[in-house]
């Protein structure tokens, strides 16, 4: 059986968001994803982590992202962690609603729910936002 | 080399930006933004993207498209879509952006469509 284990601690800057997606994406490749699985992977942890960094994190470089994939042939956990005050996805407005269409920003959790099985988020109990999504085969 | 390059041509008063690489957070943003100011600089508002060389957009390049869309027609200008690929494609349904930017995947039909 393989299985695949990540770990990343990355500063809060623009870079991070490729690198982390990188070795994720790597590592799910590594798992047996197809190709279409791995786009949606590469782009949930993507946007994850342009949230941990822009808005967690508010791009204060001294606050870490934590990256991490457990992963086997039955499918991957990706956890990403910031150092925010938190915040409630429910109160995130429906990029696909009209009156919202046309803003230029606030699409990255729909992607992460489309692509992903299942997207959770938590306070981490150290401090900080833990999100959690699972892909399954 | 750059995430995104962009290449300007003219057919008539279209501007036509050919694309290739990546729409991302970061440069690819920047790219696409700097190309659009500098296009409405010059007077340029019948803007052409073509994306047939772009693979891969993210949440922050839709609304880098959706910045320049707005942009362009607040300009009273027309900014328009050439060769999606089918992951752009799936994207801007997902979106429901299908709905707002107008897409082709024939060049003469999108010139035509700004006459």
């Amino acid at each position: 059986m393989t299985e695949e284990t990540v770990e990343l601690t990355l500063p809060s800057r623009v870079e991070s968001v490729a690198e982390a997606a990188g070795a994720v994406a790597d590592a799910a490749r590594r798992l047996g994803f197809a190709e279409d699985a791995l786009f949606g992977i590469d782009m949930a942890v993507r946007e994850a982590v342009t949230n941990a960094v822009l808005h967690g994190n508010g791009g204060d470089e001294s606050k870490p992202v934590e990256v991490a994939l457990s992963g086997t042939d039955e499918g991957l956990v990706v956890t990403v962690r910031d150092r925010g005050q938190g915040f409630d996805p429910e109160a995130v407005a429906d990029p696909t609603r009209e009156e919202n269409i046309l803003k230029p920003s606030g699409r990255g959790i729909l992607f992460m729910r489309t692509f992903m099985d299942e997207v959770s988020w938590a306070r981490h109990p150290s401090g900080g936002t833990l999100v959690r999504m699972t892909k399954r085969k | 080399m750059a995430e995104l390059n962009i290449k300007e041509r003219q057919a008539g008063d279209v501007t036509i930006l050919d694309m290739d690489g990546k729409i991302t957070i970061g440069d690819g943003n920047v790219a696409l933004r700097s190309a659009i100011r500098r296009l409405i600089e010059e007077g340029k508002k019948k803007i052409l993207l073509n994306l047939g060389g772009v693979g891969y957009v993210d949440s922050s390049g839709i609304g880098e498209l959706v910045s320049s869309y707005t942009t362009i027609q607040r300009e009273g200008g027309q900014l328009k879509l050439l060769n999606l690929t089918q992951k752009i494609q799936d994207l801007l349904g997902i979106t429901k952006l299908l709905t707002v930017f107008d897409t082709y995947d024939e060049e003469s039909k999108a010139l035509n469509s700004f006459k």
